[in-house]
C-alpha cells in the first residue's frame, strides 16, 4: 500500500473540502471492503483517503417525504435487517442477504456496494479497466467466463459488481450526490456508464462529488431478486435478476426487470418488461420474459452459458415476485 | 525378548477410540505458535521480488533505489542477470526491511530489465502444444488390440480430464530465520523437520559470504504448521534467501509468502487430460483399456498417471506425453497423480457400464478380480452402498426427477501404499513418574502429536493426560518427512517400541518388590501389577519412585533391527457421491458423500475420520470449482487469490459420512491415511453428475459452463 494522508471529517461539508477534481488523487473510505484491497494491490494509489465513519448525517434509514432514505454509510447488514425494507422492498433485502459473508455485510456500506470497482480479473491484476494489450482488449477472446454478455460492444467488457444496484434500479431508486457547487439527484439507472478510455470511471460521478443517500420511492409493488451462484460461501453471483411487478389483481400492470453481472452496468430489459405487461404470471410467461431479457445478448468466446443463466435468473425472479416460486 | 505386538482389541483402552487432539485447545485459542506467528526481538521482514513475465531473461538488476527506501536493511539475489525465468512469480531476489510496509516499498523500488521471451501456458488443447511436447511414458500389457476387436465386445471411448489445481495451504510457505553466531534457528512451516536443515546448510555452503555451515549448526523448529499437502518438503529459495538476509543484517528475518505468491509458485497439482478407451464382454467382464494422456507440471514434468487405475490386470496400453508450460511448477499433492488417474479410469469405466446397461456397482464388483485386493473392495462397496442408499438412489443415467433438479449417485475406488517411514523415538520415564516421547517428526495435519501420545499412554497403562509428546524439533531423534502417508505408521511403530523397551526396564526394577519375574507384570489403569493377581500392584508413581535417581531412556526404532512389523502398506478405499444438478443453471450441489477406508489398525478413530472429512472437502473443491486460470496472450494467472480461485465453504459440502474399517484389518498394523481418501472424490462426484444427467461432463471442475455445454451436446436440458 502506498503511503497516504488520512482525513476523518465529521460533516459532509468538511469531507467535500478534502476531495479532488482529478480521479485517483483522493479515495473515499466507508467500509473499506473494496478500497483496501485496491490499495494493497496498488490498483488505487491515492495521496489521501477520506474516512466517512465520523459523519453522522450519512447514517440511518428513515422516511423522507414519499421516499425511504437510506444513508450512504448504512451497512449491508442494517439494510438486510430492516423490517420495512424486508416488507416493502423484498428484492432489496434479498439482494443484501445474497452477500453471503457476515463480515462483508457488517463492514460493507450501501453506497460502497453501489460504487465498488469491477471485479474483472484483468483489472484486478493491474492490466487496466479495459484490459488492453497492444491497443486491443484481451477480453473478447481471453478468459471471459465471468464477463459481459450485454452492452459488450467494447471497449468495456467487465460486469458491474454491485449486489444492490439491480434491485435499486428495479425499484426506481435515486442517489443524492453533493459537491461544493451544490447537490443533485441521479437515478441509479443513470449512475453507471461504460468508460471509453482507461482513465475514465464507470460511474456518472465527478471525483469531487460524494454520494450521501439513497432514496427509494414508496411502492406497493411486489418484488424479488434471484441470484445464480456457484457456491453458498461468499461468492460473486454469475448472474442476478431483480424484478418489480406492479399488479392489478392477478395481472401485471407494469414490470421493471433488471439483471446484474451481465453488463458494465445493471441491465434493464424493456423487452422483458413488455413481455410481462398485461399478463398473468405463469411459468410460461416468466420463461418468455427470461428469453426476452437475453434476446439481444452477444456472448463472448467463453460466456455463452451466462445467457442461459441470466434468462433463468429473470424467470425465477419473476415467479418469486409473483409469489409463485 | 520384548513383545512389541499391538495390544489385542480387548486390552486397548485408547487405541481405536475417538480422542480429541492434544493440541486442539491451543489451536482454537490461538496460543499455538505457527511460523507466521513468530515475532522475535529486532526481527526484520523479508519479501520477494518476482518475475512479472511468464518467460523472460534478466538483462539488468538495479537495487540502488530500493536501498534508499526507508527501513531497507538488506537484499540477496536468487536469480542473477542472464537467468531465464520460466513462470510468472519466479523468485529473483529478496529484500529485508524494518516492517512489512517498508519491505513492500523496497520491492516496488527494485528495477529489473528483461528480455521477454515467447510463452506457452495452456495445455488442454494438445494440438497447440507444438515443441512443448515430450513423450514421457508408454506401457503395454497383454494384447489390448485383440481385446478391443474381439467378438461380442462392447467398447467405450471418451475424453476426460482434470485441470491444474493449487495446494492452497492455509499457512503459506515460509519461515523465520534467526542466525546468531554459528547457530541458525529456523522456525519453518515444513513437513520435513529432519531434512531441511541439511538442505539449508548445503545451499548456504555454496555461497562464500556465508562461510562453512554444517547441518549440525541448523535447528529447525515446527511445533505446529498450517498445512502442506506435499508442497512443503524443501527449504526452497525463499528459505535460503531468508537465512542469508539474517546473516547479512545480523537480525532475525521473517519471510512468509503472500497469498498471491503462494498461488503463483509454491505448489500445483499437474493437470491430466486424455482419450480413454475401455472394452468389456457383454457379461461385463473388463477386457481392455487404452489411454492417450497428456499433462503439464509447469516447466518440468511430474510423471505419468498410474493407468489403468486399480483395475489393472486386464490387457492395456497407455501412452503419456508431457507438456512444458510457463506456469508455476508442480509439487506433490495428496496421492500424487492418483486423483487424476481415478478420474481417467473410474469415469470411463462408469460410462462403459452405462453402455453395457449395467449398474456401475455391479460392474465394478464383477471386475474386482482385476484389482490387488478384491475382498477389501467388495466389502467396502457393499458398506458404502448401504450408507448412501445406492439401491434406492441409483437409476439409469439421466432417467429421473422432474422440474429442474436431477439427482444421481456415483462411485470410485482407490489405493495407496503408505509404507512407514524410518523413525526413532526416545521414550523416557522419570523417577517422579513423568513419561515422555520425543521424536523429530512434525504434525502435517493428521493429529500426529495425539497419535504418539495415544501409543505411549496405551503402552504405559496411563491416561493420555499423563504423558508428554515432544515433536517438531530437528534436534530430537530423527523421523522421516511427512509425505506419502508414511508418518502415522512410522511414528506409532517407533513410539510403541521405545515405550515397550522403557516399560520393560521399569518392570525389571520393580519386579523384586512385587515378588514376581518382570514378564509376569503388566501396566494397566495407572499401575504396574501382577497379571495373574492384579491386586498385587504398585501405583505408577510408586513404581517410578523405585528408580531412585535414574531416568529410564529407551530408543524405539522403525524399522526395528529384528525385522518385527507393527506397520504396513497398501490400502483400499471406496467413495460414493450423491448430487443434485440444476439443469437450468448447471449448478451442482453435493447432497452427501460416503467414504469407506481401510488403514489397518486405527490409532485414533477421531483424527482418522477428520482426515477423511478433509480429503472429501478438498475433493469437492476440485470436482466443482478449483482451477488455475491463465490468460493465453499475457501468460498471467488471473486468479492467484481466494476470490476467483474457488474453494468450498461450509454450506457447499453437504453431508459427509466416513466409515473407517476399524477392527477389520488390525492384524496388518498401522498404515498412513493422508493420501488415499483424497483420491476418489472427483471421480465419484463426476460419476454422480453423469448418473443425474445421462451425459458426461468430461473435465473437472464441473463448473456451470461445462455442465450446460454437456447438456446442450446431449440435445438440451435433461
Amino acid at each position: 500500500m502506498q503511503a497516504f494522508q488520512y482525513a476523518s471529517p465529521t460533516t459532509v461539508q468538511e469531507a467535500l473540502d478534502h476531495l479532488s477534481s482529478t480521479w485517483g488523487e483522493v479515495d473515499v473510505l466507508a467500509g473499506g471492503t473494496d478500497l483496501l484491497s485496491l490499495m494493497k494491490e496498488r490498483i488505487h494509489t491515492p495521496n489521501k483517503v477520506v474516512g466517512l465513519r465520523g459523519i453522522k448525517e450519512l447514517r440511518g434509514i428513515s422516511k423522507s417525504g414519499n421516499n425511504l432514505r437510506i444513508g450512504a454509510t448504512v451497512t449491508v447488514q442494517e439494510l438486510a435487517d430492516n423490517s420495512q425494507i424486508q416488507k416493502q422492498y423484498p428484492a432489496l433485502a434479498q439482494a443484501a442477504a445474497g452477500i453471503h459473508s457476515p463480515q462483508m455485510r457488517s463492514m460493507g456500506t450501501v453506497a460502497g456496494d453501489l460504487l465498488q470497482r469491477p471485479r474483472c480479473w484483468y483489472f484486478r491484476r493491474g492490466m487496466g479497466l479495459l484490459a488492453k494489450s497492444d491497443g486491443k482488449s484481451l477480453i473478447p477472446t481471453g478468459e471471459n467466463r465471468y464477463h459481459a454478455i450485454l452492452g459488450n460492444k467494447g471497449p468495456a467488457y467487465f460486469v458491474n459488481a454491485s449486489s444492490l444496484a439491480p434491485a435499486l434500479v428495479a425499484l426506481g431508486a435515486k442517489v443524492k450526490v453533493v459537491s461544493k457547487s451544490g447537490s443533485r439527484e441521479v437515478e441509479i439507472e443513470k449512475l453507471y456508464r461504460a468508460p471509453a478510455g482507461d482513465s475514465e470511471r464507470e460511474l456518472d460521478l465527478k471525483p469531487d462529488e460524494l454520494v450521501t443517500e439513497i432514496l427509494i420511492p414508496a411502492s406497493g409493488a411486489r418484488s424479488a431478486t434471484y441470484e445464480v451462484r456457484e457456491r453458498q460461501l461468499l461468492d460473486w453471483p454469475l448472474t442476478t435478476a431483480s424484478v418489480v411487478l406492479e399488479m392489478s389483481g392477478n395481472t401485471v400492470k407494469s414490470a421493471r426487470v433488471v439483471m446484474g453481472h451481465v453488463a458494465p452496468m445493471p441491465w434493464r430489459s424493456s423487452q422483458a418488461e413488455q413481455a410481462l405487461a398485461g399478463k398473468t404470471v405463469s411459468e410460461d410467461v416468466a420463461m418468455a420474459a427470461g428469453k426476452a431479457a437475453v434476446a439481444a445478448a452477444t456472448p463472448l468466446s467463453q460466456n455463452k452459458y451466462k445467457v442461459q443463466l441470466a434468462s433463468v435468473a429473470v424467470k425465477r425472479a419473476v415467479l418469486a415476485a409473483a409469489g409463485r416460486a | 525378548m520384548p513383545n512389541f505386538d499391538w495390544p489385542a482389541k480387548e486390552d486397548r483402552s485408547l487405541i481405536s477410540t475417538r480422542i480429541n487432539r492434544l493440541d486442539g485447545p491451543m489451536k482454537v485459542r490461538g496460543t499455538a505458535k505457527y511460523s507466521y506467528d513468530r515475532n522475535l526481538e529486532g526481527m526484520l521482514y523479508g519479501m520477494l521480488v518476482t518475475s512479472p513475465h511468464p518467460h523472460a531473461r534478466i538483462t539488468k538488476i538495479d537495487t540502488s533505489a530500493a536501498e534508499k527506501v526507508n527501513g531497507f536493511r538488506g537484499a540477496v539475489l536468487i536469480n542473477d542477470v542472464g537467468a531465464e525465468l520460466q513462470w510468472t512469480g519466479q523468485e529473483i531476489l529478496a529484500v529485508a526491511a524494518d516492517t512489512e510496509e517498508h519491505a513492500r516499498d523496497a520491492v516496488a523500488a527494485v528495477k529489473i530489465d528483461y528480455e521477454v521471451l515467447p510463452h506457452f501456458v495452456k495445455e488442454e488443447d494438445v494440438t497447440k502444444a507444438g515443441n512443448y511436447v515430450t513423450p514421457a511414458d508408454e506401457k503395454l500389457e497383454g494384447e489390448p488390440d485383440a481385446a478391443f476387436s474381439a467378438a461380442d465386445t462392447v467398447t467405450h471411448e471418451g475424453y476426460y480430464g482434470c485441470a491444474t489445481i493449487n495446494h492452497c495451504c492455509l499457512e503459506p510457505h515460509g519461515q523465520v530465520v534467526d542466525w546468531k553466531g554459528d547457530e541458525i534457528t529456523v522456525y519453518a512451516s515444513t513437513q520435513a523437520v529432519g531434512r531441511i536443515g541439511a538442505d539449508l546448510a548445503k545451499n548456504l555452503s555454496t555461497d562464500p559470504a556465508m562461510g562453512q555451515v554444517s547441518p549440525s549448526n541448523v535447528v529447525i523448529l515446527t511445533p505446529v504448521m498450517g498445512g502442506g499437502f506435499g508442497a512443503k518438503f524443501a527449504i526452497d529459495t525463499w528459505g535460503i534467501a531468508c537465512a542469508k538476509l539474517s546473516k547479512q543484517t545480523g537480525r532475525p528475518v521473517k519471510l512468509m509468502l503472500e497469498r498471491e505468491e503462494e498461488q503463483l509458485m509454491a505448489g500445483a497439482r499437474p493437470s491430466f487430460y486424455g482419450n480413454i478407451k475401455a472394452a468389456a464382454k457383454k457379461d461385463g467382464t473388463l477386457t481392455g483399456y487404452q489411454s492417450e494422456t497428456w499433462s503439464t507440471g509447469g516447466p518440468s514434468p511430474r510423471g505419468a498417471p498410474p493407468l489403468p487405475y486399480v483395475f489393472d490386470k486386464e490387457a492395456y496400453k497407455t501412452r503419456h506425453i508431457n507438456i512444458a508450460t510457463h506456469t508455476g511448477p508442480s509439487r506433490a499433492w495428496r496421492a500424487p497423480n492418483h486423483p487424476q488417474a481415478a478420474v481417467l479410469t473410474m469415469c470411463a469405466l462408469t460410462d462403459l457400464a452405462a453402455k453395457l446397461e449395467m449398474d456401475p456397482v455391479s460392474f465394478f464388483k464383477k471386475n474386482l478380480g482385476l484389482t490387488a485386493r478384491p475382498e477389501v473392495y467388495s466389502a467396502q462397496i457393499d458398506k458404502a452402498a448401504e450408507l448412501i442408499d445406492w439401491k434406492g438412489k441409483f437409476h439409469k443415467p439421466g432417467e429421473n426427477g422432474s422440474g429442474y433438479t436431477r439427482r444421481g449417485v456415483g462411485l470410485s475406488i482407490h489405493t495407496w501404499g503408505g509404507r512407514p517411514h524410518d523413525s526413532q523415538c526416545r521414550v523416557t520415564i522419570e523417577p517422579d513418574g513423568k513419561v515422555a516421547a520425543t521424536l523429530g517428526s512434525q504434525d502435517l495435519g493428521p493429529g500426529l502429536r495425539t497419535v504418539v501420545g495415544i501409543v505411549l499412554a496405551e503402552t504405559m497403562g496411563l491416561p493420555l493426560s499423563q504423558v508428554t509428546v515432544n515433536i517438531g524439533d530437528s534436534r530430537y531423534p530423527p523421523s522421516g518427512a511427512s509425505g506419502g502417508s508414511t508418518s502415522t505408521g512410522g511414528v506409532s511403530s517407533s513410539t510403541r517400541r521405545g515405550a515397550v523397551l522403557a516399560l520393560d526396564e521399569l518392570k525389571g526394577v520393580v519386579a523384586a518388590d512385587l515378588g514376581v519375574a518382570a514378564e509376569e507384570l503388566e501396566a494397566k489403569d495407572g499401575t504396574i501389577r501382577v497379571k495373574a493377581n492384579p491386586s498385587k500392584s504398585l501405583s505408577w508413581s510408586e513404581a517410578c519412585r523405585k528408580l531412585g535417581s535414574k531416568t529410564i531412556s529407551q530408543l524405539g526404532e522403525q524399522p526395528m533391527r529384528d525385522g518385527g512389523k507393527l506397520a504396513d502398506q497398501g490400502v483400499g478405499g471406496v467413495q460414493m457421491a450423491d448430487v443434485s444438478v440444476d439443469i437450468e443453471t448447471g449448478i451442482v450441489k453435493i447432497n452427501k458423500m460416503v467414504a469407506v477406508q481401510d488403514i489397518g489398525l486405527v490409532i485414533n478413530l477421531k483424527t482418522a475420520e477428520s482426515q477423511v472429512y478433509g480429503a472429501l472437502i478438498m475433493g469437492i473443491c476440485w470436482a466443482l470449482w478449483e482451477e488455475r486460470v491463465y490468460d493465453e496472450v499475457t501468460g498471467q494467472m488471473l486468479n492467484p487469490d481466494m476470490e476467483f480461485y474457488k474453494l468450498a465453504g461450509i454450506g457447499d459440502i453437504g453431508e459427509l459420512v466416513v466409515h473407517m474399517d476399524t477392527y477389520t484389518y488390525d492384524d496388518r498394523g498401522v498404515i498412513g491415511l493422508g493420501e488415499p481418501p483424497a483420491v476418489s472424490p472427483g471421480a465419484a462426484i463426476s460419476n454422480a453428475v453423469f448418473n443425474a444427467l445421462g451425459v458426461r461432463v468430461p473435465v473437472v471442475p464441473m463448473t456451470p459452463d461445462k455442465v450446460l455445454a454437456a447438456l446442450e451436446k446431449k440435445g438440451g436440458m435433461a
